[in-house]
């Protein structure tokens, strides 16, 4: 893994709670962390040519858009055909998230995990049957997780500390 | 759900990702919208608000941020609200939802390192009275462009 600089620890760490929503974010970035408007967007752009950054700009919340419906779902793909499921399904603009997790025997013998959100339960189950038909997935087992409440959101960050101060529990998925 | 404007919609489908890295990126996507900087500003303030956008912001792949895992419990109905409130208490934890299925709790785990994600699980077994499934990710098969929002 590679090391990130204190520097660029704390960038992470203000860059994934939110750019601020001013005429010039970098330069109160920049304020904060006692450096130039340029340290700033070029540290940025160090951390984003590695490749661990998804993504920057508006973050939006599904359930509010009206995707009222998050189904997770889990498949019990053969060993032999991960790579080549995981790419098929991956590739669908409405699969939000696909990942290869352990299986766990015997409770658990699922081990591939993808997130479908749809305006109801319906069309996510009507996706996930397109999946399974484009992909070749009909004798492949398999469910859909909905969810129901969300306890707690909110998005990774760096430090405990830092964290401590964040609301106990999120109501918007 | 409320209408969206035009410039609602614009913003919140085509500024999913590639914030601009320059002094100032909201006049930039203003320049793209044809409107003004200080309407760009308003309107992501109040969607923010809203709570339609969490915020600008970054999105990491996982396990950038240090070590982390989703994690499930299969809890007693009746038990459940109570064992989810105990999980919510850790600042590790992130995520925490219902979802339909014997393993009815999910819970993303972020610690600093591994040895403090499996201080943090075992921490959370020993709270709550039930095991903690743990399944890290091994790989991810997934482009992410944001999420294409349909207008109907």
């Amino acid at each position: 893994m590679i090391k990130d600089s204190p520097f660029e620890k704390a960038l992470i760490e203000i860059i994934s709670e939110g750019l601020p929503l001013v005429h010039q974010p970098y330069a109160a970035i920049a304020a904060q962390l006692d450096c130039s408007e340029t340290a700033v967007i070029d540290g940025i752009k160090r951390i984003m040519a590695r490749g661990d950054l998804k993504r920057f700009g508006v973050v939006v919340r599904h359930r509010k858009l009206g995707y009222r419906a998050n189904g997770m779902v889990v498949w019990d793909i053969p060993d032999n055909r991960i790579v080549e499921v995981g790419h098929c399904i991956g590739q669908y603009a409405f699969v939000t998230l696909c990942y290869q997790r352990p299986r766990r025997l015997p409770e658990w013998h699922y081990n591939l995990f993808s997130m479908i959100h749809g305006q109801d339960r319906s069309a996510v189950i009507e996706q996930v049957e397109f999946i399974a038909e484009q992909c070749g997935l009909h004798d492949i087992e398999h469910e859909i997780l909905f969810s129901q409440r969300c306890f707690k959101q909110r998005g990774a960050s760096y430090s405990r500390k830092l964290r401590s101060h964040h609301p106990g529990i999120a109501i918007n998925g | 759900m409320r209408q969206f404007s035009s410039l609602e919609q614009r913003l919140l489908n085509e500024f999913q990702h590639g914030m601009p890295l320059t002094p100032n990126p909201y006049a930039d996507i203003a320049r793209q919208l044809g409107v003004y900087e200080t309407t760009v500003l308003e309107t992501l303030q109040r969607l923010q608000t809203e709570g339609v956008i969490s915020r600008v912001g970054a999105v990491f792949r996982p396990n950038r941020i240090g070590a982390s895992t989703l994690a499930a419990i299969a809890i007693p109905v009746e038990e459940l609200e109570e064992v989810a409130a105990i999980v919510s208490e850790f600042t590790e934890v992130n995520h925490n939802y219902e979802r339909e299925h014997r393993f009815n709790l999910w819970f993303v785990v972020v610690a600093d390192d591994e040895d403090q994600l499996e201080a943090v699980l075992a921490e959370i077994e020993a709270g709550c009275g039930y095991p903690v499934l743990d399944l890290p990710l091994l790989n991810e098969y997934f482009i992410d462009l944001g999420f294409d929002l349909k207008w109907t």
